[in-house]
């Protein structure tokens, strides 16, 4: 019935901030990954599939961006939070 | 259709957007801003990147080409899915250092330099010119769709030509109203807006047309694709990346994005809601573009123009409203693309081109008189225009012709030049200006070699033995076929090379030439924008008198504006008045408010025309070493709490000097009052003592001698009632006698009151009645006196040989104000000070015959009406300024 030991670790929630930052520049990252996949095609792919591949994978980072946009914008706005990238702990 | 209801149509919206337009600015003036600060009018803005070239094109290009349409949205959408690492770098630069426009934030990280505004602002123009040509002939185009057979070339000359001129006209009238201090254009951004929501309501709706009432649903348009001949497409690897890349940057790069996403930029936060909107836009956008290109393909006649599928689908199956939606998207998407970018490009041209030139072409610059903000509100109309004739004679002498299309691409080949210097501004330390001019013009070159050159065709400037011999025999220099590789597509051969070389140049001449000591600072404040949100002093400003400085912003900024920035420094400074101390700190603040009207460089170079240069301290270059950052954090607490003590400090010391000056003035009352009251004491007694001895005397001399004694009881009456005036006031036993009145009434009267038609030499009172015209709920007699005594004042101590006093009316702030400005030589800078201090009198000679008490009372009457009085310093005269007591609601009007 106990709850699992949570690890021992201060700053919980600045922690969580700057691995959201993380988040936000590895993004780019993945969407270039996704939307480049299409150079891999070879011949005799349908091209309404390649239309609904392409279509999913850019709603689909619509959505993952548009859920981290406001819990950025906190960040981006709390001074108490240097988001250099030189960050020590960052 | 009617061609006439379509002309009709068309000008109705044309009016509705200038409405739109029109209502915006009118609310930001009243300070309404509400919506138009959302972050969606911000997203909406950002949608000029879909052109005409877009909203037609992308169906042609999609029939051509298949899926590779999407590449063009898909770049931006890396880009603002990834606004956290580059956009937001951007525009927090772009707030913090007033950045105008892509060539000022080049020129101002490379240590103002001017060369590189030059080079960019070229550069934007030679690129964007053919692309503004693009949106004229899309228009036209398109009316040549529903005009049928009216068609030829003479009145699609002529549509296009009339198509500029409004565009011109609205550009000039919305984008020139005002010099303002941050360029943002209320007007014209929600005009955007509604532009924007016009063009997706269009695509979508003959999407959903075409997939759903012509195709049969998502599934069988689908399988209809698979059918089509666009399904013979096939990925071509190298063109896919390509033309991701080329999207990605240019979104950055293009001077009317730039415009849009950092200039006209008000909050920082829209970003992160733009960071998902603005690719959903982009998604609808190019969602129906295949269907609609597949219907096309399949119902039109062979041969008929694909890039016009959007328009002549809706038409082939008779639906008007539809055609006219499509066509009012489309005309939106060019004129928006051409109304941001003719903006941007006359911003840069005025900025870069015109202001260096016409500083230069005046020796002494910006110390001569003349309102320099006309002159830049004249350069960017006069630019407005010459872009737009620019971009109508291209498209007039290019044919306008299917060579036209393919300028997009060439065109973001063009401004991805700016790309590698962009980039290396805001994350290389190194990067230097010999770097990056070497690497503008390396990838300037290479790009009209490649590219632009190339895209007038075989009968062009080229000749056809150059693409197969090269310049003079010179093979590895063939334009499409550089260093002798050939096969490659045109256009990533021209991407890859001219990126590449200039990446390559700006790279090695950064690391082996030295920057300046600006460069170094602009450097690392660009760097660490989020560390600290300031750029490094560099100015010292001991010698440089605040009263210049505030003649050459006002010139610049306009009067009130720069009064204001002037008062509310002083007050920083804990100071009262417009005239704050010259410290480097707020030199570097007046920078940055001149840097957003007239870009870095301009700025910089007329500040350095007053303050006689830079010097670069040691301990400014420390400030940016990585080494003193510790050291830094730490001394900037007690810096701060340093600085609190210092401004203690300087009010201390000047209450002191008041004090000082106080008691000096007021030993000098004592004996002046004295004396004041001794001289008709004794003529008094003098001249009673003859009357009451003088019995043989006549009555002419009795009459003289009673006059005398009359005249001087008067005189001591006036002193003792104002002395008495003045302590009442003091005392706030006055009681105010408040009623309606004008404020026209009352100059009147005190004009009339102080009309003096014995002085040789009549003062000259230039008045505009028209702003006089405010009403007004107060004590209007005391008032009046104020009015009186500062005109007396006036008539007394102008010294010019002939005396002018101006009375000039204004709102400042929502509070009325009267300025009293003469043309003598006006109060000395001790005097200011004390002026309005009891028995305080500037010179010293009696002629005026007062004992120094008006300006006193002045100030006790305002500060009963709840107004105030001033003096206003760089006027050139003595110059007063009275704050009318805040008018009433119920009273007003």
């Amino acid at each position: 019935m106990s709850r699992p030991p949570q690890p021992l670790f201060l700053a919980r929630q600045s922690y969580r901030r700057r691995r959201l930052a993380d988040a936000a520049r590895l993004i780019p990252l993945l969407g270039t990954v996704l939307l480049l996949i299409p150079i891999f095609w070879s011949t005799g792919n349908s091209t309404s599939g390649g239309l609904v591949y392409v279509f999913v994978a850019w709603g689909g980072l619509i959505a993952v961006i548009g859920l981290l946009a406001r819990a950025l914008n906190d960040i981006a706005n709390d001074p108490d939070q240097p988001d250099d990238p030189s960050d020590p702990e960052g | 259709m009617a061609f006439d209801v379509l002309v009709t149509i068309c000008i109705a919206y044309v009016f509705l957007l200038f409405a739109v337009a029109f209502w915006a600015d009118k609310r930001a003036e009243a300070g309404r801003m509400g919506w138009m600060r959302s972050p969606m009018v911000y997203t909406l803005s950002l949608s000029i990147y879909c052109t005409a070239w877009t909203f037609y094109g992308a169906v042609g290009y999609a029939a051509r080409s298949g899926l590779e349409f999407v590449t063009i949205y898909l770049g931006p959408t890396l880009v603002m899915i990834g606004w956290w690492v580059v956009l937001r770098r951007l525009v927090r630069i772009g707030r913090t250092q007033r950045i105008t426009s892509i060539a000022d934030l080049i020129s101002s990280r490379y240590g103002k330099s001017n060369l590189l505004g030059v080079l960019v602002t070229l550069l934007a123009v030679i690129g964007t010119t053919p692309y503004i040509a693009l949106q004229l002939q899309s228009v036209t185009l398109s009316f040549a769709v529903f005009s049928q057979g009216a068609g030829d070339s003479d009145t699609l000359t002529q549509t296009a030509f009339l198509v500029a001129v409004g565009l011109a006209l609205f550009t000039i009238v919305f984008g020139t109203r005002n010099l303002d201090a941050n360029e943002r254009h209320h007007g014209v951004v929600t005009a955007i807006a509604v532009e924007a929501v016009v063009k997706l309501i269009a695509l979508l709706a003959v999407g959903v047309f075409v997939v759903f009432v012509v195709g049969g649903g998502a599934g069988a348009t689908l399988e209809a694709i698979d059918a089509s001949p666009i399904s013979e497409w096939q990925a071509r690897p190298a063109r896919w990346t390509t033309l991701i890349f080329l999207s990605a940057v240019a979104f950055i790069c293009l001077p009317r994005m730039f415009q849009v996403m950092v200039v006209e930029n008000s909050d920082e936060r829209h970003l992160a809601t733009a960071s998902w909107a603005f690719p959903l836009y982009l998604f609808l956008m190019s969602l129906f573009v295949i269907p609609i290109a597949v219907v096309g393909l399949s119902v039109l006649p062979e041969g008929s123009n694909p890039d016009l599928f959007v328009l002549t689908v809706p038409l082939e199956f008779d639906r008007n409203f539809l055609a006219m939606l499509a066509f009012l998207g489309g005309f939106s998407s060019a004129t928006s693309m051409v109304i941001v970018a003719a903006i941007a490009l006359s911003t840069m041209m005025s900025n870069h081109l015109v202001m260096p030139i016409w500083l230069s072409s005046r020796k002494g610059g910006a110390t001569v008189s003349g309102d320099v903000r006309t002159v830049v509100i004249q350069a960017r109309r006069v630019s407005i225009a010459a872009v737009l004739a620019l971009g109508y004679l291209y498209y007039k002498f290019s044919g306008g012709g299917a060579a036209l299309a393919a300028i997009g691409l060439i065109s973001f080949t063009g401004v991805a030049q700016v790309f590698p210097a962009l980039l290396g501004a805001i994350f290389w330390r190194g990067a230097t200006r010999v770097g990056a001019v070497a690497g503008v013009s390396v990838g300037l070159a290479v790009w009209l070699w490649t590219s632009f050159l190339p895209s007038f065709g075989e009968a062009g400037i080229l000749t056809a033995a150059v693409y197969s011999e090269g310049p003079f025999g010179i093979g590895i220099l063939r334009p499409q076929a550089l260093f002798g590789i050939e096969g490659m597509d045109p256009l990533v051969h021209s991407v890859f090379w001219s990126v590449l070389l200039n990446a390559g140049a700006f790279c090695l001449f950064s690391i082996l030439s030295f920057p300046s000591p600006v460069e170094r600072l602009q450097g690392a404040t660009f760097i660490n924008i989020f560390r600290y949100s300031e750029s490094a002093p560099g100015w010292t400003g001991s010698v440089i008198d605040a009263e210049d400085l505030l003649m050459m912003s006002q010139r610049l900024l306009g009067t009130t504006e720069a009064q204001l920035l002037f008062e509310s420094e002083a007050e920083k400074q804990g100071k009262e008045g417009f005239l704050p101390d010259v410290t480097p700190k707020f030199l570097e603040r007046l920078e940055r408010e001149l840097a957003g009207s007239v870009g870095a460089a301009t700025a910089h170079a007329m500040l350095a025309q007053i303050t006689g240069g830079v010097t670069v301290s040691v301990e400014d270059l420390m400030k940016v070493a990585d080494e003193a950052q510790q050291i830094l954090e730490y001394s900037s607490q007690l810096e701060a709490k340093s600085k609190e003590l210092e401004r203690t400090a300087r009010q201390l010391r000047e209450a002191n000097e008041k004090l000082v000056a106080l008691s000096v003035q007021k030993d000098a009352f004592l004996s002046q009052i004295s004396h004041e009251l001794r001289t008709p004491m004794t003529s008094i007694r003098s001249f009673s003592e003859i009357l009451m001895h003088g019995q043989s005397m006549g009555a002419e001399d009795r009459q003289r001698y009673s006059q005398i004694i009359h005249d001087e009881t008067i005189r001591l009456t006036r002193l003792l009632d104002d002395l008495l005036d003045l302590s009442v006031l003091e005392n706030g036993q006055v009681t105010l006698n408040e009623r309606d009145d004008r404020l026209e009434a009352i100059l009147d009267r005190a004009v009339s009151a102080t009309d003096r038609p014995d002085v040789a030499t009549e003062m000259l009172i230039l008045r505009d009645r028209n702003l006089e015209n405010v009403a007004l709920f107060t004590d209007s007699d005391r008032l009046t006196q104020v009015f009186i005594n500062l005109i007396a004042n006036a008539q007394k101590y102008c010294d010019a040989t002939r005396p002018e006093l101006r009375i000039s009316v204004s709102e400042i702030g929502g509070r009325q104000v009267v300025d009293f400005i003469d043309n003598g030589s006006g109060i000395p800078k001790e005097a200011q000070a004390v002026i309005f201090e009891k028995f305080s009198r500037v010179s010293d000679h009696r002629a005026a015959g007062g004992a120094g008490l008006g300006l006193a009372i002045c100030r006790e009457v305002m500060n009963r009406l709840d107004g105030s009085i001033a003096y206003l310093p760089g006027q050139g005269g003595a110059a007063f300024r009275v704050t009318l007591p805040q008018t009433r609601r119920a009273a007003a009007e």
